[in-house]
C-alpha cells in the first residue's frame, strides 16, 4: 500500500481535473424526456416484463406522484426536473446473448480508461463482475462459476424472466415502494440493476461486484440491487461507481435491498465517485439512495462505504435486525471538498432479542463543502439485551467547511445498552510538525493523517477495494491544504 | 372552544388589565399576531418530535385567577429553602405576594416585573432589555402577548448580590386548570454576580400549565447561577423557555433538577457573545410514574475562544420519558471553541422511554467539540458488592443512582441547596439515608 502511495500519488496530483469525466460515444437508445403512466409502460414493455411488474411499477408511480419530494435533509440544491429527464437509455447493440466479445469495443476501452478491463479482472482478480453502463447490463461473467454452486448472479431484468418467483416474493419486501419519494420514483422507473440469490448453507466462493456508470447526457439512473441470502449463507457484494463530467446535474436514484436469512451473512461494500461537480459547485450527481436490509434470526449486514462523489448526497444504508441475535454494521467514510454536500448516516432498528449494532462514521471536510451525519438508533420494547455502539468523528480542513452530527437515539427497553459519541476537530498542527520533522511534506503528511483517520473503516474493505478507496481519499482531498 | 382561539380571543380581556397606551404594549399586540400565525407547536416540528402537548392543551385553561388564595408562611415552609436567607419572589396563581416576598431596591433591585413595566425609574433598563433576545416561537410569543408579571432582576456594574434569590410560583387550584404565564428578566450587568433559585408548586392536583419566559443577561465579566427545581406534582406541565446573552468572559451556568411533572420542557437557549465566556447547563432527571421531560439545549458559539460545558443524567423508572435534545452550534469565526455535550441515561423499567438528540452544527475548523450519550443499566456487580456489605438492595440502588447523578450536584455551589436537593432524590428513592456520607 506504501508503494503505491509514493509513486501514484504524485502523479495523480498533477492531473488534478476528475480524472474519470470523459464520455463515451455510444448510439444510445434513449427514450424522449418526461415521465407518465405512458412511459412506464413503455419501459416495461421494452423490457418484456410480465403483467405483475408492470403493474407494480404503475402503482409506485401512482404513490410518487402523491409524494413529495423530502426537505428535512441538510442539504441545498436546485431540485431536479423530473420530466426533464430521459427514464430509459441502453446502449443500442446490447444482446442479452452477448459473450464478452460481443461488447462494443468502444466500452470496453472506457473501462480499461477506469482501470476495470473486464478481461484482467476475470483472470486477475477473480472478481465476476455485472457491468452496467446506462441502465443495461452488458457483460455478466463468472456466471458459469457461480452457476455450478447454485448461485444466480445476474442483471433484475434477467431475473425477472428467469426467477419470477424470487424476484416477486422478495422486491419491495424490505424498501417498499412506500417508502420514500426516491424510492417510489425508483419503484416506478428502475431499468436495471443486480440481483443476486445465494442458496441455503453457500459460501460464495469470490466477491460479487457491479460497477455503475452514468454515461448518456440527461439520463437519469435507477438502479435495483436486490440480494437475497438464504439460511447460513454468505455473501460478499461490492459496488463502485464512477460518471463522466457533466455540466447539467445528474440524478441517481438507486434502491438497495437486502435479505438475510436465518445465519446468513451479507457484506455489501460501496465505493462512489461520482462527479461531485467543478471547483465552482457547478455540476455534478445527485445521489439519493435508499439502502435497508433485513436480518433474520442470528443473521448479520454489514455496510460499508466511502463516499467521495456526488455533488449532492443523500444516503442511508440501514439495517432492521428483526431476528434475534443478529447483528448490524456501518463503516462510512464520507469526504466533501469543494461545494459537495453529503448528509448520510444509517439506521439501525432493533426489533429482536441480543441484536447488536455497531456504527463507525468518519466524515471529513474540506473546501466549502457541508457533511452531515444522520443516523437512528431504535430499541423497541421487545429488543431484549440491545447493544449499540455509535462512533462519529469529523474532521475539518479549513474553515469554510462544516460538519454536524443529528444523531437520534430512542431506548424503549431496559435492558439497552447504547453508546454514542461523537468528535469534531481538525488535524492537529503538531501532527503535521511531527511529520515535516521526519522529511514528509505537508501534502503528504496530511494524506497520512486522514489515512490513518479512516483506518477503522478501509480495514473492512475487501483488499481490492481498500486500494481504491485510499487512492480515491488522497485525490478528493488534493489541493484542500491551506 | 379551542385553546388557541381562547388564547386569541381573552386577549382583549388581558388588555384591560395593562396599561395600552404604553409604547411596550406594541410589542403584546405584536406578539399575540405571531401566536396567531405559529399557533402550539406539534410533533411535526422536528424540535418536538418526541414531546406532545395534546394532552395539556386540551384542557379547558382559566387564564384568569379569579379569587386571590392566601397561604400561610408554614404551610409552604418546606418550598424554600428555610435554613437560607434569601430573597424571596413569591407568586400564588400568578398573582405577587408581597407577604411572602422579600424584595429589595438597595443597591440592586430584586422586585417584579410588573413594577418594572409600568414604572418610569425602570424604563432605561426594561427598553434596552426586554423581550430582545426571546426567540418568538408560537409559545414564547403567547407568553410575549400576556406579559405581565415575574421576577425582575437587576444588577448593575461591579455588585454582588448579597444573597440567593428565591423565585417560587404556587399554583393553589382555585380553578380546575390554570394557565400561568410568568415572565422573567435577570440583568446583570459587568462585574456582578448573581445566584437564582426558581421553583414552580403545584398546591393541589388541580390541572396547571406554566409557560415561562425567561430572559438572562451576563455582562462582561458577570457571574450567573441559575437553579431551576422541578419537582411537581404529576397534574403539573411546565414549559421553561430561557434565552441567555453572555458577554466577554461571562460565565453562565443553569442547574435543572427535573423530578416530575406530567410534561415538563426545558428550551434552554445559550448565545455567546464575546470572547473568554463560559456556559454550563446541567441537568439531573428522575423520573417515575407517567411523566415526561424533554430538555432541549442550544448553545450557540458566535464568537472564538469559548467554551460550552453540557451534562444532563436521567433515570427513567416506570412508564416516564426521558428526552434530550441538544445542540451546539459553531459560527466560522468562532475558532478554537471547546463545546462538551454528554448525555447519560439509565432505563430502569420496559415501560420506560428515553430519546436522544444530541446534535453538533460546526462552521469553524480549529475546535475541540465532542458529544457522547448512552443508555444503560445499574451495574450488577457494583450492586452486588453492596450487597455483600450488608447494604440492602434498594439502598444500594439508590446509592449507585445517586453516584451516576454525582457529576451534576456537585456542582450546585450553596450547601442548604445541595443538602435540600439530596433530600429531594432519597424521598424520591423511596429511601431515608443521608446522601452527605
Amino acid at each position: 500500500m506504501s508503494k503505491y502511495t509514493e509513486d501514484d500519488l504524485k502523479k495523480e496530483l498533477e492531473t488534478k481535473e476528475y480524472e474519470y469525466g470523459f464520455y463515451t460515444d455510444i448510439e444510445s437508445d434513449t427514450f424522449p424526456i418526461g415521465l407518465n403512466e405512458d412511459v412506464i409502460r413503455a419501459i416495461s414493455a421494452k423490457k418484456d416484463e410480465p403483467e405483475w411488474l408492470t403493474e407494480w411499477r404503475l402503482d409506485a408511480f401512482k404513490i410518487w406522484s402523491e409524494m413529495e419530494e423530502p426537505e428535512w435533509a441538510n442539504v441545498n440544491y436546485k431540485k431536479p426536473d423530473f420530466q426533464a429527464i430521459s427514464y430509459y437509455s441502453a446502449p443500442k447493440k446490447a444482446d442479452p446473448n452477448k459473450t464478452l466479445d460481443d461488447v462494443d469495443p468502444e466500452l470496453l476501452a472506457t473501462f480499461a480508461k477506469l482501470g476495470i478491463s473486464l478481461d484482467e479482472q476475470k483472470k486477475l482478480s477473480g472478481v465476476a463482475v455485472d457491468v452496467v453502463v446506462d441502465s443495461v447490463s452488458v457483460a455478466t461473467t463468472f456466471k458459469k462459476t457461480l452457476a455450478e454452486k447454485g448461485i444466480i448472479f445476474c442483471s433484475i431484468s434477467e431475473a425477472v424472466k428467469e426467477h419470477p418467483e424470487l424476484v416477486k416474493k422478495y422486491i419491495g419486501s424490505v424498501v417498499p415502494k412506500t417508502d420514500n419519494f426516491y424510492a417510489a420514483l425508483n419503484s416506478a422507473v428502475f431499468t436495471d440493476g443486480s440481483f443476486c440469490y445465494i442458496p441455503k448453507g453457500v459460501r460464495c466462493p469470490m466477491e460479487l461486484s457491479t460497477y455503475f456508470r452514468i454515461n448518456q447526457s440527461g439520463t437519469g439512473q435507477f438502479e435495483r440491487t436486490l440480494v437475497v441470502a438464504d439460511e447460513s449463507s454468505y455473501v460478499s457484494y461490492l459496488e463502485g461507481c464512477t460518471a463522466p463530467s457533466r455540466d447539467e446535474n445528474q440524478l441517481h436514484a438507486a434502491v438497495v435491498e437486502l435479505i438475510a436469512m436465518d445465519g446468513a451473512e451479507i457484506k455489501y461494500s460501496t465505493v462512489q465517485n461520482w462527479f461531485p461537480g467543478n471547483a465552482e459547485g457547478k455540476g455534478g450527481v445527485f445521489n439519493f439512495v435508499t439502502k435497508r436490509g433485513i436480518c433474520e434470526n442470528n443473521a448479520k449486514i454489514s455496510w460499508t462505504q466511502v463516499e467521495t462523489g456526488s455533488a449532492v448526497t443523500w444516503k442511508y444504508p440501514s439495517c432492521i435486525l428483526k431476528g434475534n441475535n443478529s447483528v448490524g454494521e456501518f463503516y462510512s467514510i464520507a469526504v466533501t471538498n469543494n461545494y459537495q454536500q453529503a448528509d448520510t448516516g444509517t439506521k439501525m432498528i432493533h426489533l429482536g432479542k441480543n441484536t447488536k449494532s455497531t456504527i463507525i462514521s468518519k466524515g471529513i471536510s474540506a473546501g466549502k463543502s457541508q457533511n452531515s451525519y444522520r443516523g437512528l438508533v431504535q430499541i423497541s420494547p421487545r429488543a431484549t439485551n440491545a447493544r449499540n455502539f455509535s462512533q462519529c468523528d469529523s474532521l475539518l480542513m479549513g474553515n469554510e467547511c462544516g460538519a454536524h452530527t443529528f444523531p437520534y437515539i430512542e431506548a424503549k427497553n431496559k435492558t439497552a445498552q447504547i453508546e454514542h459519541e461523537a468528535t469534531t476537530s481538525k488535524i492537529g498542527e503538531d501532527q503535521i510538525f511531527y511529520c515535516n520533522q521526519r522529511g514528509i511534506e505537508t501534502e503528504k503528511a496530511i494524506a497520512l493523517i486522514v489515512n490513518g483517520f479512516s483506518k477503522e473503516v478501509l480495514n473492512k474493505l475487501p483488499m481490492e477495494f481498500a486500494v481504491e478507496a485510499q487512492k480515491l481519499l488522497e485525490i478528493s482531498l488534493e489541493g484542500s491544504v491551506g | 372552544m379551542e385553546l388557541k382561539e381562547k388564547l386569541v380571543s381573552s386577549f382583549l380581556a388581558f388588555e384591560s388589565t395593562v396599561d395600552v397606551k404604553n409604547p411596550l404594549h406594541d410589542i403584546r399586540t405584536k406578539a399575540i399576531k405571531d401566536f396567531e400565525a405559529f399557533g402550539f407547536p406539534t410533533k411535526k416540528v422536528e424540535a418536538w418530535k418526541y414531546t406532545s402537548l395534546n394532552s395539556v392543551l386540551k384542557n379547558d385553561f382559566a387564564l384568569f385567577p379569579k379569587s386571590e388564595v392566601a397561604i400561610e408562611y408554614k404551610d409552604v415552609k418546606k418550598y424554600f429553602i428555610h435554613d437560607l436567607d434569601t430573597y424571596k419572589i413569591v407568586f400564588i396563581d400568578g398573582v405577587y405576594s408581597s407577604h411572602l416576598s422579600s424584595t429589595t431596591h438597595d443597591k440592586f433591585d430584586v422586585c417584579l416585573m410588573s413594577s418594572a413595566l409600568t414604572q418610569n425609574r425602570f424604563k432605561a433598563v426594561i427598553d434596552v432589555y426586554f423581550n430582545k433576545i426571546a426567540k418568538q416561537d408560537g409559545l414564547v410569543a403567547l407568553n410575549t402577548a400576556y406579559s405581565k408579571e415575574g421576577a425582575y432582576v437587576y444588577l448593575p456594574k461591579n455588585t454582588a448580590g448579597d444573597k440567593p434569590i428565591e423565585i417560587v410560583h404556587f399554583s393553589t387550584g382555585s380553578e380546575d386548570a390554570m394557565l400561568l404565564q410568568p415572565r422573567n428578566l435577570i440583568v446583570v450587568e459587568d462585574n456582578s454576580e448573581v445566584t437564582v433559585i426558581e421553583r414552580h408548586q403545584s398546591l393541589s392536583e388541580n390541572k396547571t400549565f406554566t409557560n415561562s419566559v425567561t430572559e438572562i443577561y451576563a455582562g462582561r465579566n458577570a457571574h450567573v447561577d441559575y437553579y431551576k427545581i422541578q419537582n411537581d406534582t404529576n397534574s403539573a406541565s411546565l414549559i421553561d423557555n430561557t434565552f441567555t446573552d453572555q458577554y466577554d468572559h461571562s460565565v453562565a451556568s443553569v442547574h435543572t433538577f427535573a423530578f416530575g411533572g406530567e410534561i415538563t420542557r426545558n428550551n434552554l437557549n445559550f448565545t455567546q457573545k464575546g470572547q473568554g465566556i463560559d456556559s454550563i447547563l446541567n441537568g439531573v432527571t428522575i423520573l417515575e410514574g407517567k411523566t415526561h421531560v424533554d430538555h432541549n439545549t442550544l448553545v450557540e458559539h458566535t464568537e472564538p475562544n469559548c467554551e460550552s460545558h453540557q451534562d444532563y443524567k436521567g433515570i427513567f423508572d416506570e412508564k416516564s420519558t426521558g428526552v434530550f435534545n441538544g445542540k451546539i452550534v459553531v459560527d466560522q469565526i468562532a475558532q478554537k471553541t471547546n463545546a462538551f455535550q454528554s448525555n447519560n441515561n439509565v432505563l430502569l423499567s420496559d415501560k420506560a422511554t428515553v430519546n436522544s438528540k444530541p446534535q453538533l452544527e460546526i462552521f469553524a475548523d480549529d475546535v475541540k467539540c465532542s458529544h457522547g450519550c448512552t443508555i444503560g443499566q445499574l451495574d450488577e456487580s457494583a450492586l452486588f458488592y453492596l450487597k455483600t456489605r450488608g447494604i440492602p438492595e434498594k439502598e444500594g440502588k439508590a446509592l449507585l443512582m445517586y453516584a451516576f447523578a454525582n457529576n451534576v450536584l456537585d456542582s450546585v455551589k450553596i450547601p442548604q441547596l445541595k443538602t435540600r436537593i439530596n433530600a429531594l432524590i432519597a424521598e424520591k428513592l423511596g429511601v431515608s439515608i443521608g446522601f452527605d456520607l
